[in-house]
């Protein structure tokens, strides 16, 4: 599963990724593998993301969402 | 004993940083450009205790010092280069309550280079309603640093930052991670080949190009050569780097920072859902632009007509006041005009900033840029270019300055080439003299009339913006994958003195920047307006009296006109005329468009020059063109060869500064030169369809 499946309200933690295909700057907000993930807002045509990585408030396109691998929450 | 210190203000966007460096030095700033680039470099004088004197620097915002955009590259330049006039000798971090996990990432960046750093945590009025609590005094044990708590809102900690800055040299320079453990192997082999130097100080050179000591670094890339390994490798390394700065950052505030989500109230969420919301939040930005648009309009038209009044008034006065030998004619139909014609627009344009800047501070702007980016994509273009294209209104050069953030260079580029279609400040003269001259001053639906003809022509700048950035989006060649990476800041109620001190810096710089080519291009126009070449123009009284007339009021008149038709002006606009016609346009109107090119706002004050040559009879420019007729007694200004005219300015790319902007941004003289020719080429056909149009 990937970022780009969740659905408004849905949050999971962050499993893994390619540090290559990702921009530096989303692994200094906060992107990083065991932080929780939750998608608060989709812009029409489901894309972009509005999301909440750990606290950090922030918007990323699809193609970028789906390159982040993703988990359900272990509770 | 003064000394003076160099402090230099960095952090995240959105975190207040303006607002500390507006608190910290008041009015005793000032805005320039960093040497060889475009970057804003805001500096500022601050008066601290014990008879410090400190010169303040206002570094762009940036989320790390792994620079990712030119703006961001100043930051780590200027900390890495210990010789630059403005390293600092301490550094202020500023972060704010909500975000402090991600700020201090790179204050903990920072304070690896071994600069004195302050931490700033802003915004401290939020804690409590955020349920937010931090024990500062453990933070600063921990982080080997002071802490200040401040709210740059509600001006309170200011003092005790100024304290801290004035007594910098207490503050430890011990390093928060060491580098080595990231990759011990790599980092140790490097220690060894440069024993001398830090080694956080060389990792940061070996992963940003940054020209810092170029003939060290010549050396360093050939000794080196084992330590530069690929771009990959070196990434995953940064990413490890990131991440034990984040361990190290849990594990700090775990201690220190206590969040009770029970207390925090959901604004933003509520916010958000509507704002973003995929039908609302469109309709909420259209009426958000309509409502600006009419309060441009409608708010701003009694300060211009009294402006407008003001300085005809003035203008009489010194046809008749000043002594010959100071040459009133010039002063009084060259000089002031010119004045008059920059300073009607003071109101307009100060209001535009007022808006802009509230958008901004309010964090709504990065909410149009998320429900805009998918559309703007279909275009070539990014979310991210929402914002330039918005600025573009205000003026293309910001705007086109504005695009760095877009990481995407096609983006980029398109994003540049087209915002010169956006209704820039210069244009709105244009269009409000028009307006007021061919629309009637009605009520359409409970709008006013020329409000929205005004609207329609800021729609018909971003439509043309947009197709344009279509037709270059199809005709240039993909690039790399594009990253979009948008922060979404806290919704907050803007900062009066911020607002203010932004209108009052781009007024003044629009005053006086645009203010001198005005000035400059009305008292030549003047000069040109007033002389003529041979005996047409000196026997001009001679030429006039053999016409039949009836009062000497109109043997003045016709002398006027008889002037200027052959003066050197009269022969350049009667030169283009036959070019001009078919769009609807006399000579008279010829000549405001070719002065235009160096600047379009140029239009109004030489219409006032040549008309006030032409007729000193009327008050008021607008009545002047109201009154203007051709040969065989048509009005000049009707509504097809005003719409014309208007079409004309809405596309052609009339603005020097402009170019040599796209032209610095490019890097080539290729794109501001296609901008030229399209552009105007666009406007030529624009206004030809509108005028055959309108007309027939």
């Amino acid at each position: 599963m990937t970022l780009a499946d969740l659905e408004i309200g849905d949050s999971a933690i962050i499993d893994s990724f390619d540090v290559e295909l990702l921009p530096m700057k989303l692994i200094e907000m906060g992107c990083l593998p065991g932080n929780e993930v939750g998608l608060l807002q989709l812009a029409p045509y489901r894309d972009p993301l509005y999301l909440d990585i750990a606290g950090a408030h922030l918007a990323i396109r699809r193609e970028t969402a789906a390159r982040i691998f993703i988990r359900k929450k272990s509770e | 004993m003064s000394k003076n210190i160099n402090v230099a203000l960095i952090g995240n966007p959105n975190t207040g940083k303006s607002s500390v460096f507006n608190h910290l030095t008041g009015l005793n700033q000032k805005t320039g450009n960093y040497p060889g680039i475009t970057v804003e470099k805001r500096q500022g004088v601050c008066k601290l205790p014990r008879g410090v004197k400190a010169t303040v620097l206002d570094l762009p915002g940036t989320y790390s010092l792994n620079a990712s955009s030119l703006d961001e590259n100043v930051v780590i330049e200027l900390l890495l280069n210990k010789n630059d006039k403005d390293y600092p000798d301490v550094a202020v971090v500023v972060s704010d309550v909500e975000n402090l996990k991600r700020n201090l990432l790179l204050f903990t960046q920072i304070k690896d280079l071994n600069i004195p750093t302050i931490l700033v945590i802003n915004m401290s009025d939020r804690m409590r309603r955020k349920g937010i609590r931090i024990d500062t005094e453990r933070l600063a044990q921990m982080l080997h640093t002071k802490v200040a708590l401040i709210s740059a809102r509600k001006n309170e900690g200011v003092q005790q930052l100024k304290e801290y800055i004035a007594t910098y040299k207490n503050i430890s320079t011990e390093p928060c991670l060491s580098i080595e453990q990231i990759d011990p192997e790599y980092f140790g082999s490097l220690s060894q080949t440069f024993p001398k130097q830090s080694l956080y100080k060389l990792w940061m050179v070996i992963t940003q190009d940054v020209n810092f000591a170029r003939v060290e670094r010549k050396k360093m890339e050939v000794e080196g050569a084992t330590h530069i390994r690929t771009t990959s490798f070196l990434k995953r390394l940064q990413q490890k780097e990131t991440i034990k700065r984040y361990q190290f950052i849990n594990s700090v505030l775990k201690e220190c920072y206590i969040k009770d989500l029970r207390q925090a109230t959901d604004l933003r969420g509520r916010l958000d859902r509507v704002l973003t919301h995929r039908v609302w939040g469109f309709v909420i930005f259209f009426v958000i632009l309509l409502s600006i648009f009419q309060a441009l309009y409608d708010w701003s038209s009694i300060p211009m007509d009294f402006i407008d009044v003001q300085f005809a008034h003035f203008s009489d006065w010194a046809k008749t006041n000043i002594p010959s030998w100071l040459a009133p004619n010039l002063i009084a139909e060259g000089i002031i005009p010119g004045l008059g014609g920059i300073v009607i627009f003071v109101p307009q344009i100060a209001m535009l900033f007022l808006f802009i800047s509230i958008l901004e501070e309010t964090g709504y702007m990065s909410r149009v840029v998320f429900i805009m980016d998918r559309l703007m994509r279909r275009f070539g273009l990014s979310g991210k270019s929402v914002i330039p294209l918005i600025s573009g209104t205000a003026c293309a050069i910001p705007a086109i300055m504005a695009t760095r953030n877009i990481e995407n260079w096609k983006e980029r580029l398109v994003t540049i080439l087209v915002t010169p279609f956006t209704t820039c400040s210069a244009r709105l003269p244009v269009y409000l003299i028009l307006i007021g001259l061919i629309i009637p001053n009605e009520r359409i639906l409970g709008a006013n009339a020329q409000g929205l003809v005004l609207m329609i022509f800021y729609m018909l700048g971003f439509a043309m913006a947009l197709l344009a950035a279509f037709v270059l989006h199809k005709i240039m060649p993909q690039n790399n994958p594009s990253y979009f990476v948008v922060e979404m800041p806290n919704y907050r109620i803007p900062l009066l003195k911020n607002v203010v001190l932004t209108i009052v810096e781009k007024t003044k710089s629009f005053v006086l920047e645009a203010g001198k080519v005005i000035l400059a291009i009305s008292i030549l126009l003047w000069v040109l307006a007033s002389n003529g070449p041979g005996k047409t123009f000196q026997n001009a009284s001679a030429e006039v009296a053999k016409t039949v007339l009836v009062s000497d009021a109109e043997f003045d008149q016709k002398l006027s006109a008889y002037k200027l038709e052959h003066s050197y002006l009269g022969i350049v606009g009667k030169g283009i005329e036959p070019i001009i016609r078919p769009l609807g346009y006399d000579w008279k109107i010829g000549i405001a468009i070719v002065s235009s090119f160096a600047a379009r706002e140029v239009f109004v004050g030489t219409l006032a020059t040549i008309y006030n040559v032409g007729d000193a009879e009327e008050e008021t420019i607008k009545n002047r063109m109201a009154a203007e007729r051709f040969p065989d007694g048509s009005p000049v200004f009707t509504l097809a060869s005003g719409l014309s005219l208007m079409v004309f300015y809405a596309f052609a790319m009339q603005c020097m500064s402009t170019l040599a902007i796209v032209r610095k941004e490019t890097n080539s003289w290729c794109w501001p030169s296609v901008q030229l020719v399209v552009m105007t080429a666009v406007a030529y056909l624009g206004a030809l369809l509108t005028f055959q149009y309108f007309s027939a």
